[in-house]
């Protein structure tokens, strides 16, 4: 219906509105990044105007107390070995739950449904003990596991609506050329689902990069805290000292920022593909 | 004997493929959900090992004695009325204005999603300072009455300040569904209206919300579960106050659990909130799924 439409005064009349909104929604970056390049002094007096001289070391600062490498590492090495054992173990539980309908295979497949709609907040109190008790808590590793837990029902989900589309024949022909369940999955079926699981990375990055709260439950040393916790750690003893704290928001917000726009093309795609099916 | 074989397989097969799956569902999920039952039932402190059955006075003491609890879970309904609806609507709009042939429609689009990706609790972060001082600066700038109110100070701003920043992060997500779902729309139909001369209110009512429907499904779930279960972005922003008033349950439930130790009592208040939430986001998906048309 677009492409007939003439680019006329009424058009412009809304890119004009959209323009301006667009400016609305970045006016809180420009206060933060702005401000985090003053001196204190510089920042009480005048929040909304530039700096009157950038001060590059209120970031040098930050990235030692925060030991913002480490944080850094610590968010990487979470979110990419949990997406990675995600993608695993909800594909192939997909698979076999699709392909083998059995009877306890559906009651399993609805119970990983219907866990859904129970809030996190809801489990997370046992949840401390459960961990505590098999030895997760106070680990990275351990988080890895909590995570395996959460997303699997919706990473499942995903991967179950999407291969239905798969035709049969392809694997019928793969067995018949002689080969075994595993090698038809991991050679036939697992490159074909190649767009539900950037949809799936992306989603599940998004949520385990972000997550606060139970990183918060989990991880109690300081040495392997994320980007969110290090954070909060930092903003509770720089409260009012607005010059670190901002240049520290800065820093926390860059990587989740520069890989949003590094990605944005699957971004937005894996996210009406996943709502879609969801 | 090869029968025998081929149901070994098929076990061993069944065990590799959705074992580890339902293994780490069990043990993160499953298990700690259903002891959450038993758990609500005592007074159990999260520290000694001894637990006492307590019967049902945990929940006799959040509904009849705990009035801390009945704000949270009052601030949280109103707090989620409001941001569900102005988020879906910007988002609704968002996308209204984005399908139309505008010449920045891609670069409008990157900056409306922005928000979103970053985590709840460093906008709240942000947002905390743009509430106290930038607020503030554009105030004394200006002159605008609405930019030098105490906006964290008082009970009613921080509710206010809580909406703005969840539509301001969410609108951008929803934007994204609704543009997936107004692309998807059959061209025919909306020729057809055209030629049948209907208006521009019109359209939108009769042709283009019934059709994207299943978005609004989809929407309306995503935000609701998103506010109901507000946390990270009520830490940071406000911190449940000024004096408590703007306390989420899911913050509330958190404090009763792992600041006053009172491990039985939080609970009992997760157990009532899991069934709000179920029912509630239940319901919707219902009630929105019977309105949505075939084409």
């Amino acid at each position: 219906m677009e492409q007939t439409q003439r680019y006329n005064a009424r058009l412009l009349a809304m890119e004009i509105a959209a323009l301006l909104l667009a400016l609305l929604f970045l006016v809180p970056f420009y206060f933060v990044v702005v401000n985090s390049l003053k001196s204190f002094g510089d920042l009480m007096r005048n929040a909304a105007g530039w700096p009157e001289a950038f001060r590059w070391d209120n970031y040098s600062k930050v990235w030692e107390i925060m030991k913002f490498p480490r944080a850094f590492m610590n968010s990487l090495l979470i979110t990419v070995l949990s997406n990675a054992g995600l993608v695993l173990i909800s594909a192939m539980a997909a698979y076999r739950i699709l392909r083998r309908p059995t009877v306890f295979n559906r009651v399993l497949f609805v119970l990983f449904i219907a866990a859904m709609v129970i809030p996190f907040q809801s489990i997370m109190i046992p949840l401390v003990k459960v961990a505590s008790e098999v030895g997760l808590m106070d680990s990275r590793f351990g988080l890895i596991i909590c995570y395996f837990g959460f997303g699997v029902s919706l990473n499942l989900f995903l991967y179950h609506g999407f291969m239905k589309s798969i035709p049969l024949e392809i694997e019928e022909a793969a067995v018949v050329d002689g080969c075994t369940p595993y090698g038809v999955f991991w050679r036939i079926v697992f490159p074909l689902l190649k767009p539900m699981t950037i949809t799936i990375l992306i989603l599940n990055s998004l949520w385990i990069w972000n997550d606060f709260l139970l990183p918060l439950l989990v991880l109690h040393s300081a040495d392997i805290r994320t980007i969110p916790l290090q954070t909060y750690s930092f903003f509770g003893q720089y409260t009012k000292q607005w010059d670190l704290a901002l240049a520290g928001l800065v820093l926390g917000v860059a990587p989740m920022v520069a890989f949003f726009l590094l990605m944005q093309k699957h971004i937005i795609a894996g996210i009406s593909a996943g709502a879609v099916k969801g | 004997m090869q029968h025998r074989m081929k149901r070994l397989s098929d076990a061993v097969q069944q065990l590799v493929f959705v074992g580890p799956a339902l293994l780490f569902f069990c043990l993160i999920v499953l298990v700690p959900f259903l002891m959450s039952f038993y758990y609500s039932l005592t007074d159990w402190n999260g520290v000694t090992t001894r637990v006492v059955w307590a019967g049902l006075s945990n929940f006799k003491r959040i509904l009849l004695e705990d009035s801390e609890f009945r704000n949270a879970f009052w601030f949280t309904a109103r707090y989620t009325l409001a941001a569900v609806v102005f988020a879906n609507a910007v988002g609704f709009t968002l996308a209204l204005l984005l399908t139309q042939p505008l010449k920045t429609r891609n670069v409008l689009r990157t900056v409306f999603f922005l928000p979103n990706v970053i985590a709840g609790l460093l906008l709240g972060f942000i947002w905390s300072f743009i509430f106290v001082k930038g607020f503030a600066a554009i105030g004394e700038w200006t002159g605008i009455g609405f930019f030098k109110l105490p906006w964290l100070g008082t009970a009613s701003t921080a509710f206010w300040g809580m909406v703005i920043v969840s539509v301001w992060q969410m609108a951008g997500y929803l934007m994204v569904i609704y543009i997936a779902a107004m692309m998807n729309m059959p061209r025919e139909l909306i020729e057809a209206a055209k030629i049948d001369g209907a208006g521009r209110w019109k359209m939108l009512r009769s042709i283009i919300v019934p059709l994207v429907m299943p978005a609004f499904t989809v929407c309306l779930f995503l935000t609701l579960s998103w506010s109901f279960k507000v946390f990270d972005l009520n830490l940071s922003l406000t911190k449940g106050g000024p004096f408590g008033s703007t306390e989420s349950v899911a913050l509330n439930i958190y404090k009763e659990a792992f600041q006053n130790n009172r491990y039985g009592l939080g609970t009992a208040k997760s157990l009532i909130f899991f069934v709000v939430v179920a029912t509630v986001t239940t319901l919707q998906v219902i009630y929105t799924k019977r309105k949505e048309v075939e084409v």
